[in-house]
């Protein structure tokens, strides 16, 4: 009989950091943006159905990058999470923050327990009753978990989308710019054009009742046309 | 392999779109009543109606709720929205029929935001028929729940009205329909009295004259109250959604109706 080879835990996590930042590498970029009416969730998708983006609850906003499948996954346990959580107790009770902490300690556990880590990074956006109350939640493969100001960027070429979005972004942005602004960044390090049907966005958007997620259809993302 | 965390589905199959019960249930938390046998008095809900106008649909009901032959509360709400397109009047035993809406309610946002769409309206109809009829060992023991249910379809452009029976049967209505203890002589009313293409004002008046009406025969429904300023709830769904009308436009009908009744 042999005896498995010994690899020491740090090469372990490395090697699977890299294997899981990869595949996230691979996906298209999402950006995350505050404004001054509520907070915008944008990145290219050529896909009508597939969603990225989603709603959780009133003001509870999800999004996410990397395998399709385990986001997926992810994003409906959320809602399951969040719906039983509004059930048992009040609306007002479902928080972004209890929904991030869960997906930190799933993805977390996935990392270390699992066969494969996730390939995937998710953002939980929270709307405030105003700007300084926003939570923007990034939760990484590993389970790292990080409130980001303002705005937050994920997926492939994130680095340099942070970048390009930083140098130009105020929270009190009205949407039209807000919009703008995101569109020509994400367009700018994936060195593409995008078409005009080539984008999902949401926002969480403070002017509306009790739910306040609404998806952009083209028409909200193409003033001109 | 499944990754073992309760967060996640715990045994991994693949059902069509798990509800939001079937989850309930899984966490032991689906609301449940035991009662051992011999009657209870809890609170009774009653008059509610629905009928179609011109728009779409219009759902109504009164505001009192029995316990035997006292008045348990006099500003019970008894019309709620559904969802964005459709509304659900409630009768019978208050307390069962209110957590059945809120578990209807929550069910069809559920699904609207799993599948990221809605339910057709017919499958919101069946599927608050089986909550009816998973009821129907406590209707033996006289904890009746009885819906009505009503909405806008949007694949034909019509509103459309269903009433359920309490072992969950489940009946289209055509032109309106009403149930609870006072539903008799508000569905003889507006037999008498609806006609095709109501506009929005005749078919508000024509539910609070049903319901003034069947306050008058029965006394577990009760009529507008102007000196507390209590009224009927008053709805209309029409393809721009869900509507409450507020007691300050029903307040000046009710006033109208009740001058005008013989």
């Amino acid at each position: 009989m042999t005896a498995p080879f010994y690899v020491p835990p740090e090469q372990l996590i490395k090697d699977r950091a890299e294997f899981a930042r990869k595949g996230i590498q691979r996906g298209r970029p999402i950006a995350v943006v505050e404004y001054d009416g509520g907070i915008l969730l944008m990145g290219e998708n050529p896909s009508r159905s597939l969603h990225k983006i989603g709603e959780v609850y009133d003001r509870v906003a999800f999004a996410g990058v990397g395998r399709y499948n385990e986001f997926e996954m992810l994003r409906v346990a959320g809602i399951r999470y969040a719906d039983v959580k509004g059930y048992a107790y009040a609306r007002a009770d479902v928080t972004g923050k209890g929904l991030a902490n869960a997906y930190s300690q799933t993805l977390g556990q996935i990392f270390t327990h699992e066969v494969k880590p996730y390939e995937v990074e998710v953002l939980v956006a929270e709307l405030g009753d105003g700007a300084d109350d926003n939570h923007l939640y990034h939760v990484r493969f590993d389970g790292t978990l990080r409130d980001e100001p303002g705005f937050a960027t994920l997926g492939g070429e994130e680095e340099r989308l942070r970048e390009e979005i930083g140098a130009v972004h105020r929270p009190d942005l009205p949407l039209e710019e807000a919009i703008s602004i995101t569109k020509a960044a994400i367009e700018s390090v994936t060195e593409s054009e995008i078409p005009a049907d080539g984008w999902e966005a949401g926002v969480l958007d403070r002017t509306l009742e009790r739910r306040t997620f609404r998806r952009l259809d083209s028409a909200d993302l193409n003033p001109e046309t | 392999m499944t990754p073992s965390m309760g967060f996640l589905s715990e045994d991994g199959a693949i059902v069509p779109a798990a509800s939001f019960a079937a989850l309930l249930e899984r966490q032991g938390m689906a609301p449940t009543w035991d009662i051992p046998s011999g009657a209870i008095d809890v609170p009774e809900a009653t008059t509610v109606l629905a009928l179609r106008w011109a728009e779409g649909v219009l759902m109504a009901g009164d505001r009192r709720a029995t316990a035997g032959n006292v008045i348990a509360h006099r500003r019970v709400k008894k019309v709620y929205p559904a969802d964005d397109r459709s509304a659900v009047a409630i009768s019978g035993s208050a307390g069962m029929a209110l957590e059945l809406t809120k578990l209807f309610q929550t069910e069809l946002e559920h699904y609207e935001k799993i599948e990221d769409t809605r339910l057709s309206l017919e499958g919101k109809a069946n599927y608050l028929a089986r909550m009816v009829r998973s009821n129907l060992p406590l209707a033996f023991q006289g904890l009746v729940v009885v819906p009505l249910f009503c909405g806008f379809d949007e694949r034909e452009g019509t509103g459309k009205l269903y009433s359920y029976d309490v072992v969950g049967g489940r009946y289209e209505e055509q032109d309106y329909a009403t149930t609870g203890s006072g539903g008799s002589e508000a569905r003889a009313f507006l037999k008498s009295a609806w006609s095709e293409d109501l506009d929005k004002r005749g078919a508000v008046r024509l539910a609070v004259e049903a319901l003034v009406a069947a306050a008058e025969e029965d006394s577990a429904t009760g009529g507008p109250d102007p000196r507390r300023g209590i009224y009927p709830n008053v709805v209309t769904v029409t393809s721009d959604g869900y509507h409450e009308i507020p007691d300050t436009e029903i307040a000046p009908v009710a006033a109208e109706v009740m001058e005008a009744r013989p």
